[in-house]
């Protein structure tokens, strides 16, 4: 935010990573070093091994619905209890961070390489390309997130791959901005004159000696976006524009039924916003402990 | 300055411009048309009814042609007609306004009172357990969905103070303290997730500047703790913040979306919301317009703001 000698940017150094030690010394140091983000590390990868064995950790079908033991409290059989259908919480939990994640990466994953490769092409060619692509990307820019996500999915209709591509826009604009920023200070390092020199074309000298050196912030792009992106998308399956049933979504649990029937079963409302909160909190944390450790130009930003 | 705010305005309406096809295009790809959704409930729909709908819709125009009326009507100021509600547009969201907007003045006050302290205090006491705990707090505001905590607050009153909000908007001539009560409250779950962002850039910024000269000069002449960090550091660390507060303008309106429905609060966002869901077009095209506007003439308000409050940038652009 502040404003900084240009000259800082040239010449500080691009992240450099821990080059002599082996992978499990690089993640105890880390560990040391950043203890938060070691904690939002272990949030994410538990979120992750749920929901890759979310067939095996769950103790019921999450989909099947049971007249019988409706709203039923936390219990044995049900351990976080059952919704106003019978559906047993704790299933849906494990399911939904199946969900959760594959809609909140796909998405990262879909808007930061769009936008990166936006930036990567508009910061190397620079001027009258660089301008207009900036600006174009102003426009999307101009829309609160929420609200570009929330008529792109309606536009787009209720299915799990455009509510991937409704969240994955708004987050384009913010990936090339990033993205472009380092392939400035980037293009005046000396290989990039070396490769210049050379005679390599410039789509060559983007993709082979630029691009790799983007790949810290680009990192650091995807986790900071991560939670982002499945907050959104909790806030469009609430308001029933998001995933659609019968997949168990995390948003979609809290939505209406789940306000209704919240004083009778606050189990309903209380666990999908806990296992929100804490799959966000984990990106968080874990995102901001890799800037810092990655790229310290950005501490802060 | 002249030039820069000219340049400022131009790019303003090149970028209003450019949203303005975003949005038409958008909303032109949803399928199924307005009519067959208003007359769902029918099961039948009249064709020579339809097509006079269309044609009162001026759907049956080439596509540039009602691009070219949509804007010449928003350039007048006309917001159309609402097809749920056989209304104009504006009839029914003018009422609505003031709701919005005194929910993101209330949002705003709440993210600014919690956002500044926090992040002038995790700054002078960097990284210790002060710091730390300021962090994690302000991040689990970040990662807490606003509409969810709302759900909560409600949750806690009722089960624990056993009492219920008022489930219909109060008017603040009705009941000034219940409307009062009524508004804090999602004021403050939108308004705790926007201090996140503004507790960061205010760490951020004043660690940047409690490392300057002056500062230490000030330490120099012997001033206490208080009017060093307060008086002399804070002055120059809040213009980033003014930057942030104008940026989470747009963050707050993303948030008030979900959080007037959960609170039930008769505002524009809610309503915005209901007008997507009963796919009501016209009003959404406009409204979404809308807020494009606002965001980009407050985005602009900061950036003339900021050349005001420091002369380095009004002379360096």
């Amino acid at each position: 935010m502040a404003v900084r000698p240009v000259a800082e940017l040239e010449f500080a150094a691009p992240a450099t990573p821990v080059r002599d030690a082996s992978w499990p010394a690089t993640i105890l140091r880390f560990a040391r070093r950043k203890p938060l983000g070691a904690l939002g590390g272990l949030l994410l990868l538990v979120m992750a091994l749920t929901a890759v064995f979310a067939d095996q950790l769950a103790t019921h079908d999450p989909i099947a619905t049971q007249a019988s033991a409706t709203l039923v409290k936390p219990s044995e059989e049900h351990w976080l209890g059952t919704d106003h259908l019978g559906r047993d919480m704790y299933s849906r939990l494990v399911h939904g961070a199946r969900v959760s994640l594959v809609v909140g990466l796909g998405s990262t994953l879909l808007g930061s390489v769009l936008g990166g490769i936006i930036g990567l092409l508009s910061g190397y060619a620079g001027g009258k390309t660089d301008l207009i692509a900036q600006r174009l990307l102003d426009i999307l820019q101009g829309l609160p997130l929420l609200v570009l996500a929330l008529v792109m999915s309606a536009a787009l209709g209720p299915s799990i791959h455009n509510v991937i591509i409704a969240i994955s826009i708004p987050i384009v604009p913010r990936a090339s901005r990033i993205i472009r920023a380092s392939v400035l200070s980037i293009r005046e390092m000396q290989y990039i004159e070396a490769a210049r020199a050379l005679g390599l074309r410039h789509l060559r000298i983007a993709f082979r000696h630029v691009l790799p050196n983007t790949v810290g912030p680009f990192i650091v792009l995807v986790t900071a976006q991560l939670g982002a992106a499945i907050l959104v998308e909790a806030a469009l399956s609430f308001l029933g524009l998001g995933v659609p049933e019968p997949y168990p979504s995390w948003g979609r649990m809290l939505s209406v039924s789940a306000a209704e029937y919240a004083q009778k079963a606050p189990h309903l409302v209380l666990f999908p916003g806990i296992a929100i909160s804490l799959a966000v909190f984990g990106s968080n944390l874990f995102g901001d402990a890799l800037r810092d450790t990655l790229d310290p130009r950005l501490r802060g930003a | 300055m002249k030039t820069y705010i000219a340049q400022r305005l131009g790019i303003a309406v090149l970028t209003l411009f450019g949203m303005s096809i975003v949005i038409f295009v958008l909303l032109r790809l949803a399928p199924g048309d307005i009519v067959d959704v208003l007359f769902s409930a029918a099961g039948y729909v009249n064709p020579a009814e339809k097509k006079a709908i269309l044609q009162e819709l001026g759907m049956d125009k080439p596509v540039w042609q009602q691009y070219v009326d949509w804007i010449t009507q928003i350039m007048r100021g006309d917001l159309g007609k609402s097809y749920r509600y056989d209304l104009p547009a504006w009839q029914i969201i003018r009422p609505l306004i003031p709701v919005t907007v005194e929910l993101a003045i209330l949002s705003t006050i709440v993210a600014v009172v919690l956002g500044v302290p926090t992040g002038v205090i995790s700054a002078v006491r960097q990284d210790g357990a002060l710091d730390y705990a300021l962090r994690v707090f302000s991040l689990a505001g970040l990662s807490m969905p606003s509409f969810w905590l709302g759900m909560v607050i409600i949750l806690t009153l009722v089960s624990w103070l056993a009492w219920i909000p008022p489930l219909t908007y109060v008017r603040p001539t009705e009941n000034f303290w219940l409307h009062a009560v009524q508004f804090m409250l999602p004021a403050l779950a939108v308004g705790y997730r926007s201090s996140a962002l503004i507790m960061r850039i205010t760490r951020s910024a004043m660690l940047e500047v409690l490392r300057e000269d002056y500062i230490r000069t000030a330490w120099a002449k012997g001033q206490n703790e208080r009017t060093v960090v307060w008086r002399h550091a804070l002055k120059n660390a809040v213009l980033p913040v003014v930057t942030v507060i104008g940026i989470e303008f747009a963050f707050l309106i993303g948030g008030l979306v979900v959080t007037e429905t959960v609170f039930n609060l008769p505002g524009v966002a809610r309503f915005l919301v209901e007008a997507i869901l009963w796919r009501d077009y016209p009003v959404v095209q406009n409204l979404v317009m809308f807020i494009a506007i606002i965001v980009i003439l407050s985005n602009l308000a900061v950036d003339l703001l900021y050349g005001v409050l420091d002369p380095r940038v009004r002379y360096a652009s």
